[in-house]
Formats: structure tokens, sequence, C-alpha cells
């Protein structure tokens, strides 16, 4: 339960081993590099270029893996998100690595190909087009840029949609009276237009043309030298013949697929070489030597001196942190509290100082999550798959593992809470003796069933959060304890936990307590006195000290008797855990919703069936549900409520200079 | 046997439907506003389907309260079982009066966190490392929601049929 102490080590070394050292520390990766300000003689490398260049390559690789996944997908299973990064050993790296050069060729060779596919898809949609511009011409039985005989010549044409023959005929006749002859021929008609092909003599051609024009003649915009239906049959070959193509090229394409390991193994290669240079570039170097500075928790610090300080000619100097220093931030758990540190890092690490409150938050999260889903089989559920992926999966990511190590031990505490509740999928048991063997079974719940008594659970509900809530403000006192601030911790904790525990004295026997409660409860009389005592002596040292940072005595009784008013504050905290109640009643009433359903088809083959159909859907959804209602306010309880009382946050996480891989992780060899 | 005869019955009736079709609603229109935005960074980037489903599904509580309230209701009057009981109007409106903090509450709310949880799915788009931080935003509406049925749940069971 602490935050790691951090250390500046700063290593000064030689320019010969710049790139063993730089290589060493990042296969290491147990240092957040920050560089101390520039000194005189020290410059600084420009990388930008051979890092950009690194950076392209990678980019590239994972382009062509892109492409690759396109045209020879790969079978994932669902989980299969879950698996991690592959575990590769340094000598295959290293074999693969040396390649590098053909598989980067490789990769530009997918890429062509992707282009080269998408040029003639592109062409096939051009010659689709010219298609659905021939479509109206298809029963024209001539070419369409026929010439016409000796004397006659063709038009073709389109005009506006309702032209009839009549009509251009008349039109014709309007325009131009001394036409002779003329044939209009109607190929085709849509909705926009109708198409048709116009014969008259060649030496009236233009002037039957300008008439027709009059009348919205216009040409068509392409023209082919061969049949329509001719043309189309070619272009339609054309089409099948670049679709082979498109094959060909897929087929290509495929047969790279074998190459997907090597890709992902340059990528990451050339990811690796990118930090690397990008480090480098903010190294302040002279001409001989290099310094090189960062944070590194102090029980590393051995490790950084056994592999880099007695290998290579180096000054390496371990300092600790100065006063103005904000370092980054590492938790270290034990192996049951660590499961909830993501949980933590959503809301913010600790800041420089800060307690870390994992340990005891991850009893609490797991207590009150059981609480909320409290059903002995979902619970066990949970448990048991997070179990199997966790074994399955040993190379899963290190944040995934811890959170189905969280889900895996709230599952234990829903299976936990199930038993004393006395849920099983609900009440499954009672509907399946009751509809299948005339029998009244029921599990007698260890404590008592929520249903029956809600009232009960609403105020153990509430006392639990009162715990809650007044940890978190022990917590807050310890911190001002720590820091050596006695009087706030007097003034703002003690006096209200004064305060609070006056004031809960007085309600216990007080006649709302016993409404809900359903038990009068008597203290002795001088218990009584003492909790009036108390709330007095609390409210008065609340108003006296809580604005004692204010000279002004009004203000400072003002301000007082404000922070006595955010006794509302605490009450409406304290209600707020009822939510414990609430979601624990739903998980249950819906469970028997979805059982009352499946018993509706009766008994029998048909009833069992239906049954068994209904139970599964039902509690799948009911499951899925409720944890995620578990799981969002079990984490609002933590945030608002509990850190509300004394946590922060905003510290800065732990980003070491390290191998940061997308595909595979290198096994590191030992150190000898 | 009259309408007027089992009113009783009628009004405990009106009650749960209230309870489930308002809440219901509520979260209909909350799912659907943090449903529509969803589907926006889904287009965007189809790898946060499943950070922005948990989001969309946020709203949807209120829902289940509603039909939570309901089925007590339900059984409370004996409708489940076969026998309904016979209840006195005044009963009746006693139950009625009980799931209507459930129904409106859930109706209301419902809306306000489907338009959080739109919001918040916002944050998600943009720094899917928040996810955490994002999510509480909804849950903190959905709080009302929350006392609405501890108040239905604790009216109802303490009715004495």
């Amino acid at each position: 339960m602490a935050v790691l102490q951090m250390q500046r080590v700063s290593i000064c070394a030689l320019k010969k081993d710049r790139k063993a050292i730089l290589e060493k520390l990042q296969a290491l990766g147990v240092m957040e590099m920050n560089q101390i300000a520039d000194e005189e003689g020290f410059e600084k490398m420009d990388t930008v270029n051979a890092k950009l260049s690194f950076e392209k390559k990678a980019q590239l690789t994972e382009t062509a893996l892109g492409i690759l996944d396109i045209y020879a997908p790969q079978k994932q299973s669902m989980l299969s998100g879950l698996a991690g990064k592959e575990l590769v050993s340094q000598d295959e790296f290293q074999k693969i690595t040396a390649k590098k050069d053909e598989v980067i060729e490789k990769a530009d060779a997918l890429l062509t190909k992707s282009k080269e596919i998408a040029e003639i898809k592109a062409n096939i949609v051009k010659i689709e087009n010219r298609i659905e511009s021939l479509e109206p011409w298809l029963s024209l039985d001539a070419p369409m840029n026929y010439a016409g005989t000796a004397r006659t010549a063709m038009l073709l044409g389109t005009m506006p949609a309702g032209t009839d023959e009549a009509a251009i005929h008349e039109k014709v006749a309007a325009e131009c009276p001394e036409i002779e002859a003329l044939d209009v021929q109607i190929i085709s008609e849509d909705a926009d237009a109708v198409y048709l092909a116009v014969f008259c003599l060649k030496k009236e051609a233009e002037k039957t043309e300008e008439a027709l024009r009059a009348g919205g003649f216009a040409r068509p915009s392409q023209i082919s030298n061969q049949i329509p239906a001719k043309e189309k049959e070619n272009l339609k070959a054309e089409i099948q013949k670049l679709n082979k193509e498109i094959e060909v090229t897929e087929e290509e394409i495929k047969g790279y697929a074998t190459s997907r390991e090597e890709l992902k193994v340059v990528g990451d290669y050339f990811r690796l070489r990118a930090e690397k240079y990008e480090v480098l570039g903010t190294l302040p170097q002279s001409q001989r030597t290099f310094v090189i500075s960062g944070y590194v928790a102090e029980k590393t610090v051995p490790v950084l001196k056994k592999a880099i300080a007695d290998r290579y000619d180096c000054v390496m100097d371990v300092e600790e942190l100065k006063e103005e220093e904000e370092p980054p931030v590492i938790l270290k758990n034990n192996a049951f509290s660590d499961s909830v540190e993501g949980v933590l890092e959503s809301y913010g690490l600790p800041h420089k100082g800060e307690f870390d409150p994992t340990t005891i938050m991850s009893f609490f999260y797991v207590f009150f999550f059981g609480m909320m889903l409290s059903d002995a089989a979902y619970g066990a559920i949970i448990a048991i798959a997070c179990f199997v992926v966790l074994k399955k999966f040993p190379r899963m990511s290190k944040s995934m593992r811890k959170s189905m190590k969280m889900f895996m031990f709230c599952g234990l505490s829903t299976l936990v809470w199930g038993v004393l509740f006395g849920g099983y999928f609900g009440d499954v048991v009672d509907v399946v003796g009751k509809t299948f063997f005339n029998k009244d079974i029921t599990i007698k719940p260890l404590w008592f069933a929520p249903l029956n008594n809600p009232m009960k659970l609403l105020i153990y509900s509430m006392a639990f959060g009162l715990v809650h809530l007044f940890v978190g403000l022990g917590i807050k006192g310890y911190m001002l304890l720590k820091e050596g601030k006695v009087l706030d911790f007097f003034c703002d904790v003690i006096l209200w936990y004064v305060f609070l525990a006056g004031l809960l004295l007085m309600l216990i026997p007080s006649d709302i307590f016993a409404s809900i409660a359903q038990a009068k409860i008597v203290f002795p009389p001088f218990v009584n006195t003492l909790a009036k005592a108390l709330a007095i002596i609390g409210a008065l040292g609340l108003l006296l000290m809580s604005g004692r940072a204010n000279k002004n005595p009004v203000l400072r009784i003002a301000l007082g008797a404000y922070d006595i008013y955010n006794i509302t504050g605490w009450l409406s905290d304290v209600l707020s855990y009822s939510r414990l109640l609430a979601l624990g009643l739903a998980t249950g009433v819906i469970a028997s919703v979805v059982n009352q359903m499946g018993s509706m088809f009766g008994k029998g083959v048909v009833g069992a069936i239906g049954f068994a159909i209904v139970f599964v859907v039902g509690h799948t959804l009911n499951l899925a549900i409720n944890l995620l209602g578990a799981y969002v306010h079990t984490n609002r309880l933590q945030f608002v409520e509990f850190f509300g009382k004394f946590y922060e946050g905003g510290g800065k996480p732990f980003e070491p200079f390290e191998s940061d891989t997308k595909y595979v992780d290198i096994k590191e060899e030992t150190l000898s | 046997m009259s309408i007027w005869s089992n009113l009783g019955l009628v009004y405990a009736l009106l009650g749960a439907a209230v309870a489930v079709f308002l809440a219901g609603a509520g979260s209909a229109i909350g799912v659907g506003i943090a449903g529509q935005a969803a589907s926006g960074v889904v287009t965007e980037d189809p790898s946060k389907f499943a950070k922005v489903l948990i989001m969309q599904l946020l709203p949807g509580t209120q829902g289940i309260y509603g039909l939570l309230v309901g089925f007590i209701t339900l059984s409370k009057i004996g409708l489940l079982g076969g026998g309904a009981a016979d209840l006195d109007p005044q009963t009746g409106l006693l139950i009625l009066a009980a799931c209507l903090p459930i129904g409106i509450v859930g109706l209301i709310s419902g809306k306000a966190q489907g338009q959080t949880a739109a919001a918040a799915i916002g944050i998600v788009a943009k720094k899917p490392e928040q996810f955490g931080k994002a999510m509480l935003f909804p849950a903190m509406v959905e709080t009302y929601a929350i006392l609405a049925l501890l108040i239905s749940i604790l009216a109802v069971t303490a009715i004495q049929v």
C-alpha cells in the first residue's frame, strides 16, 4: 500500500557505448526519461529525421498488415484480444530483423498491389457507367456513329420526355418547312427523355438537326462505333477480364500471408528504433560523452547498477529528488489489492506525498461489489470465468490481468453474499421444484432474504456506508498528522468525529430510527446525555474552529456555521449507500422474473426446453446488466463518497523508456 | 363482477403499469439518445464499440427499476400466483401512489441520464483512457432513480394487503 520511492539517476558515459547503453535501458524499461537542463559544452543531436523515417516504416508495415487482414483475414476467436503479445526470443527477433529490408520490400509490394486493385475497381466503375449510358440505345441495330447511306443521314439523340413522332414532325415542319423527307424512330423512352434515331436526306442533315434542336434535341454524350448491343457485350467481357485481374492480384496478396509474422516483428523493430531515437534527440552530448538522466524506483536502482554501471565505463549518479520535483508514480500493493489499481488509476494516481488508498479501497470495493450483485450462482460464474481466462492467457497485458483478477475477487464476494441472502439464480430452486416436481424446496439464506425485510438491509447498507466514510475521514486525519498539522487534524477530523458520533447516538434511540429499524433501542440515560454533550461540543468546536484561517471574527463564525451545514453532505453520502440495497434487490427480483417466465411453459419436455431457453437468455442478460450496474456504482461509491473525504489524486503515471511494442514481446536475456 | 366492485385491484394494477411504462419510456428515450452518440463514434472508430456500448446501456437501468417495482406490485396483489387479492379502493390507491416515484423519476432521469451519457460518449471518443471518469457522470444522474426506486420498493412492501 504504497507509492514507490523514486530517485534520480544520471549516467554519464562514453559515446562509443551510447547505442549499447540506450538499448539496455530500453530493454530494462525501468527509467522514465527526464533530462536535466542544458549545460554548457553539451549539445543535442537532431534525430527528428531519423525518427520520422523509422516511424514511416513502422506505419508502412501497419498498412501492409491492414491489407493482409482485408484479403487474407485471420481467424480470430472472441477472446483473442485477451491473449496479449506473443513472446519472441532474442535470436528469432534478430533473425527476422536481419532481413528487414526484404520485409519492407514485401510491405511495399503489398501496398502496390492494393493500389492496383483500387485502380482496376475504379476502371470497372467507369465501364459500368458506360454500359448504363448504352442501355437506352440497346434496340438500335446500327452502330451509333453510323454515317448513313449515300443519300441519307442518321441523327441520334434525345428529346424531352413525352415527345412523340407526330410532335417531332410538327416541330420540324414549323421550324423548317422546306425539309423534304424525315423519318423518326423512337428507340426507347424513360422518365427523363425520349431516345430517337432520325433519318433525313444528307444534304438537309444540318437544317434538320437545327430544327430538332429547337425542340430540345441533343446528341448523346458518348458514341461508339459498334452496334450498342454488341458494344455492351464487349464492355461486359472487359469487366470480366478486369475482375479476373483483381482475383489474380488478390491471390498474390494472399501469397504474402505467410509474411504476417515478419511484418509484425519488423514493424515493432522500427517502433523500438523510433523511440530510441526520440530519446537520443533529448540527450545532452559533448564531443566524447553523453549524459542520460531520469527517474528510477529506488528498489530497481541496483538492477540498473548491475546492468550498466558495472559493464561500461561510466559514472552513475543516484540522488534523492529535490523538493520541487514532481516524480512519476508507481503503486506497489499486495497481490490482492493490486487488482483494483486500475480503478484508482482511472480516478487519478496519488499526487506527491499523498497516501495510496488502494489497499483499503480494495476491501471495500470487493465487499460492496458482492453486495450489489449478491447472487451465489452469478458470483460463481464470474469467478470461474475470470479464473479460466487468467489461466488460459498467461501473457495477457498487465492492466487486463489486474481487471480480470479484480472481477474474480468480486465474483467470490458475490458468491458469499449470494449465500448469505439465499440467491441462486434468484429463486430458481423454488421455481423448478414447484413447476417440475411439485415440491416446495427452498434454500434458506444464511442471513436473511432482502426482499422479505428490505428495511433491515437498508439499515445495514447505511451502516456499512458510515464505516466506509469514517475510514475515509480517518485517512484524512492520518495524512494531516503525517504532515505534522496537528491543529488541522483536531479541527477537521476529530471535531467531525465527535459531532457525528453525538448525532448518531441521538438518532438511534429516536422514534424515526425505531420506525425504520422496526425495533426500539433504549440507551441508558448517561449515554443520552453523552450523545447530547458530544453533539454540542462537536458543533461548537466546528463553529469556532472551521474558519480559523480568517482573522475577522464574524466571518470566522459564518464559515464555521457553513461547515456545520456540511452535515447535509454527510446525510446524502450515507443515503447514497442505499444503492447497495436497491441494486441487490434488482438482481434478485429480475432473476425471479426470468424464472417465473420460464415456468409459464408448464411441465413436461416442452416445458423443460422452454424453461431452459428462457433461463439461459434471461439470466445472461440479467447478469450482464447487473454486472455493469454493480461495477459502475461500486466505482461511484469509491470515487464520490469515499475519495471525497480525503483523496485528491492528480499524480503522473510512470512512463518508462521501454520496449513499447505492438505485437511481440522480446524475451529478455537473463542478466549474466 | 363489475369493475366498480373491484376498483382496488384496478388502481393497484394501474400503479404497476405506471411504474413500468413511465420508467421504461424514460430508459428508452435515454438509451436512444446515447445510442445516437454511440453510433457516431463507432462510424469513426469501430474499435471503441465495447466502451460506447457500456455508456449507452447506463440509462437503461431505470426501465429495469420500473420493471422491478411493477413485478413486486404484481406479486403483492397476487396477480402472478393466480388468486388476485381482494383490495379495497383505498389500498389500491396507496399502491398506485407507491409506484409513482420510480415511474416519474425514472422517466425524467432516464432522459437526463441519456443526455449525460451522450456527452460522456464524447469524452470516450476523444480521450478513451478517461473511460472511468466519463462513466461516472451518467452514474451521478442515476442516484436519484435509485432513491426513487428505494422509496417505491419500501412503500409497496410496507402496504398491508
